[in-house]
This record gives C-alpha cells, structure tokens and sequence, in this order.
C-alpha cells in the first residue's frame, strides 16, 4: 500500500514568494485529525523544513495556527528571484517536497 | 449633498480584481457599486513575476488589457461621483509606469468625455539623494540582505520607494477624482480612503490586505472582485460575484497569502496585528472581522525596491526522447557542462569566471533540482540552456556554441552521434539584459510624503 503523506491529509498545500527574498508555505489541513498530524512538533519541524529544502534551521519560522488547521513555514529564498539559478519565480512549485511527506503511521 | 460630505459612518470599497488590466465582468463593478461603493481601488503591480519589470521599466501587462478595465471603472467613478485610486503603476510603480497608465487614462477621458481631475504620484528614488540618507544612518536592512552599500544604489537601473497611504490621501485631498500611484503597498491602496473618512485603522489595514488580491479570499478565487465595508467597529466582507462566497475560513486564510508572518504585517507608519480578530459569518456569504489592531511605529518607513543588470542572457532549448540518453540523463548533462566549457576557453578564450551557464532538465528535475523528492528515468526532457555574459555577443556567442552539443551529444557509451529535437529555429533567443533584487531595506523618513512628488492635472485643463 502506498505511503500516505501530507499532501493526502490536506486540501491544499502551496509555496510562493513573500517579496523577491522570502518563500512562504502552507498546509491546509482537512481537519483537526490531520492539523494534530502536521502540527506535532516531534513530525514538522524547523529541521525537518532545513533537511528538505537544504537551509539553514535557525533562519526557518514555523506557525501554528489550530484555527485554521493551518501550519505555515517562511523562510529566505535560497536563490533569489529571477536570477540565473532560478527555476521557480514565483516560487509557486516548492511545496512539493513537503507535500509528499510521508506521515508516521497510526 | 453627496455622503462624502459628511463624516463617514461606514466606509464601502469595490476592488474589482486583483491586478489591473486582469480583467473582470461589468456586472461585478454594477454589484459594487449597487452596494454603494464609496471608492474603487485595485492594485497595478507587484514584485511576483520577477526584477525585470523594475529593472527595465516595462510593465508586465499589455496595454489594451489595462485600457479595458480602465475603461470600465473610469466611467463606473465618473457615474458614481467615487474616487479611483490605482497603485504600482505598470507593474514595478516606476515614473515611466505611471505615465503609460496617466497616458491611457487621457486617451479614455478624451473619447468617453469624462472630467476627471488626475493626480499621478511619483516614487522613483534617486541614488544620490538616498546615498545622504545612508551616510547619515537613515537606511536600514530587512532580513535577509545585510547592510547596505552606496555602491549598490548606485547600481540600479531604477529604485522606487514603496508609498503608504498618506501621499495618496494627500492626492484626494487636493482635488483628485483618480489617483495614479507608483509604487506603493498593496494595502495602501485600499486603505488610504477610508483612512481619510476617520474609520479606524485596524480594520482598515486588515481589510485592505484581505481585499488586496480581489477574489482569492473567496470560495471561488476566479470569480472576481470583492466588497468591504469598514466601520467604527471592524469590518464585512463579500464576494462580488453572488456565487461566490467568504467564508470565515477563506477570509482568514487569506491573511497567510504572500506574507511571511501571518498575524503581524508591517505598513510604512506601522504594524497591523491580526492575532485577536475574529471572523464570523452573517450569512452565507458575507463574513464579519472585528480585533484587528494596528500599531503606529515610533518612526515611519518608507521600504525601498531596487533592480540591477545581472549580465545578458541568451536561451537555447532542445529536446531528448531517445530512452537511451534519458536512461542517465544526468551523465549527459555533465558531459555537455564539460564539453562545452572546454570548447568556450578554446574558441572563445574566455574563463569559468568569465560567464555563467544553467543548463535545466525539464521533465527530469529543472523546477526542484537537487530538492526533487521523485526519481526514475522520465519519459521525455527538454533541454533548457541559459546562459549569462558580460555583453550579448558573448552569451549568445556561448549558446552557439553549445548549438552542436544540444543537437548530437551523445552519452559515453554512444558510438554514434544522435540528433536531439530542437524546438525552434534559430534554436538561441537573446533575452537582453537580466537583473536581480538588490534592496530589502527601508528609510527613515521626515514625513510620509516628502518622498513621493504628486502633480495634479484638474480636468479643466483637459484639451
């Protein structure tokens, strides 16, 4: 049986640039079952965010948001907008990695 | 006597989409203004599609999409006896931006015959003047970038200062039915109005960041445009489009859209804070926020956004469907990097340092690159060459170089030479020169006007 990730127990997950030198991610979860999953600090953290996009942990800031059931991740555009090295202007395509986070099981 | 008389109780603003020149019904500004919209306000530009329409001064959108819904909103404020304030003109809020846009407006009041008086604020900066302001401590970083260096303002090709509300409102002030604003906060946009009526700016910072990207705070973010009405006490909020509708969950979610910190979002003359506000439903489809708060900052800000020229770049793009070559795709990449260096320092002469080049595997890893969490051979790749030089001759002198390579490069193991699909001829494009972001920093300002320089064009004076 295939592994269930994030992007399972979401109804979106995006990324997109917060001005020319930032990226900006959030998931949405479906419900308070799947928030309680993306929310635990012992899954998603700001290491797990540094690991899978290759950046430094102290510059990653994480939220929270039980209200919404929403968890959201900023941090610095490693490659800054529109450069050479830049495949993604809009930053749009970045939540990929972290949509098809395998989640723990149970 | 018209409401705008008398001190507002309440405060209706109509933002019909979320760019100009987007495109939105006519029925959406009829709705809009059926709810008795006190002002139209919808944003011209942003950084998102990258540093090349600050860099070169050009606007991102064409000019008959931008003459269309002027058009509509032009007679819609005339009618309606509202102001229409539109922000970041052509895109990047350049001088040059907001004339093409003062441009078409005349051209439309000469053949609608409408008498609007037209105030275009400029907020170009110049080096030289902000060089004092950094000698004399007034600039300061954002995070990431670090301090600023003179020899980095000096080289942009265009710098603009981000305005608030207040260069606006002074606009209104002074007589403007249309406000043609360069760069300035998505939020200022919508908010300088009501700001100006005395609604408190809490709920109007708050709702003019929920309103900034027309439909997206909706059920339906390609319906269109969206309404709010701010008061004393908080504001509502509804979609434009009677199918759509807010909810108090796409309404809060939209405070996440394109901002770092969700609950806190820093205006030149301070901060709003969303933490304690709350969202309600009235009905269906309109929601109620009240608790936002805004702080003023002891010292106004004025955030400044510079470009400069990276270098010239010219593309060339092939294409690989051979199972072969894409059984490794990567080993071919690496031969083409070392070829083609190889052959740049022979015929060229030229150096690594001397240019630069990204070649990108589209189908295989060109948009995640190393941070691609898939693997396994693809199916087809198109072959992306972009590279950079000092000059075009020498970029576009490198990709022809390159040309034999992305047409017959064959792997290791090949002793034959494919030909690869290009997708065009000539397979090289000259992209003329590329820029970068250069400035994450903002200035102390004397007052929240003085960097910004407003010229008023009564209609009276129209020919």
């Amino acid at each position: 049986m295939p592994e269930t990730t994030l992007a399972d127990l979401a109804h979106e997950i995006r990324s997109k640039n917060a001005g020319p030198f930032w990226v900006t991610m959030e998931l949405f979860m479906r419900d308070t079952d799947g928030y309680r999953i993306a929310a635990d600090p012992g899954f998603l953290n700001e290491g797990t965010i540094a690991r899978l996009y290759d950046v430094d942990e102290t510059t990653v800031s994480l939220y929270r948001i039980p209200s919404l059931n929403v968890v959201k991740i900023s941090f610095p555009r490693p490659v800054s907008q529109g450069s050479l090295r830049d495949r993604d202007m809009h930053a749009g395509q970045h939540h990929v990695p972290l949509a098809v986070l395998p989640v723990q099981a149970g | 006597m018209s409401t705008k008389d008398r001190p507002a109780e309440k405060v209706g603003i109509l933002v019909p989409a979320g760019m100009l020149g987007a495109g939105f019904s006519e029925a959406t500004i009829e709705r809009g203004l059926a709810l008795g919209a006190d002002v139209i306000a919808i944003d011209g530009g942003s950084t998102d599609s990258g540093p090349h329409y600050l860099g070169a001064s050009v606007p991102k959108t064409t000019t008959a999409a931008v003459a269309r819904d002027l058009r509509i909103l032009l007679k819609a404020a005339a009618r309606a006896d509202i102001p229409l304030i539109v922000g970041s003109c052509g895109t990047s809020g350049t001088d040059s931006g907001v004339d093409w846009v003062a441009g078409i407006v005349a051209a439309i009041q000469s053949e609608e015959r409408l008498r609007l008086n037209v105030a275009r604020i400029y907020s170009e900066q110049d080096a030289t003047t902000l060089k004092q302001h950094l000698e004399a401590g007034r600039i300061h970083a954002l995070p990431p970038l670090g301090e600023l260096q003179a020899e980095t303002l000096e080289s942009c090709t265009h710098i603009v200062g981000m305005m608030g509300h207040e260069p606006i409102v002074a606009a209104l002030e002074a007589g403007a039915h249309v406000v043609l604003a360069g760069r300035a906060t998505d939020t200022a946009v919508a908010a300088a109005y009501p700001l100006m009526k005395g609604m408190p700016p809490g709920p109007t910072w708050h709702a003019s960041k929920i309103v900034e990207c027309g439909g997206q705070c909706t059920t339906n973010p390609r319906a269109g445009g969206v309404f709010a009405t701010i008061d004393a006490d908080g504001f509502t909020i509804e979609p434009l489009d009677p199918t759509a509708a807010c909810t108090p969950h796409s309404v809060a979610a939209h405070m996440l859209y394109e901002t770092a910190n969700p609950f806190q979002m820093r205006e030149p003359a301070g901060t709003l804070d969303v933490r304690d506000a709350t969202y309600t439903s009235l009905d269906e489809r309109t929601v109620r926020v009240e608790g936002s708060r805004f702080h003023t900052a002891d010292q106004h800000t004025v955030k400044l956004e510079g470009a400069r020229i990276t270098g010239y770049e010219t593309m060339s793009f092939s294409a690989i469907r051979d199972p072969h070559i894409l059984a490794d795709i990567e080993a071919w990449a690496e031969l083409l990097h070392t070829i083609l260096r190889q052959r740049v320092e022979q015929t060229l002469g030229l150096r690594e340092d001397a240019y630069a080049f990204d070649v990108r595997l589209y189908g295989y890893n060109a948009v995640l690159e190393e941070l691609d969490p898939a693997s396994g051979p693809p199916r087809e790749v198109g072959v992306m060459l972009l590279v950079s030089a000092a000059d075009q001759g020498t970029a576009t002198a490198i990709a022809k170089i390159a040309n034999p390579l992305m047409l017959h490069l064959p792997t290791a193991d090949m002793d034959y030479l494919p030909s690869l699909a290009f997708a065009t001829s000539p397979a090289e494009t000259e992209r003329g020169p590329a820029y970068e972001f250069v400035l994450n920093h903002v200035v102390d300002t004397d007052t929240p006007t003085d960097m910004f320089r407003l010229v008023l064009q009564e209609a009276a004076h129209h020919a």
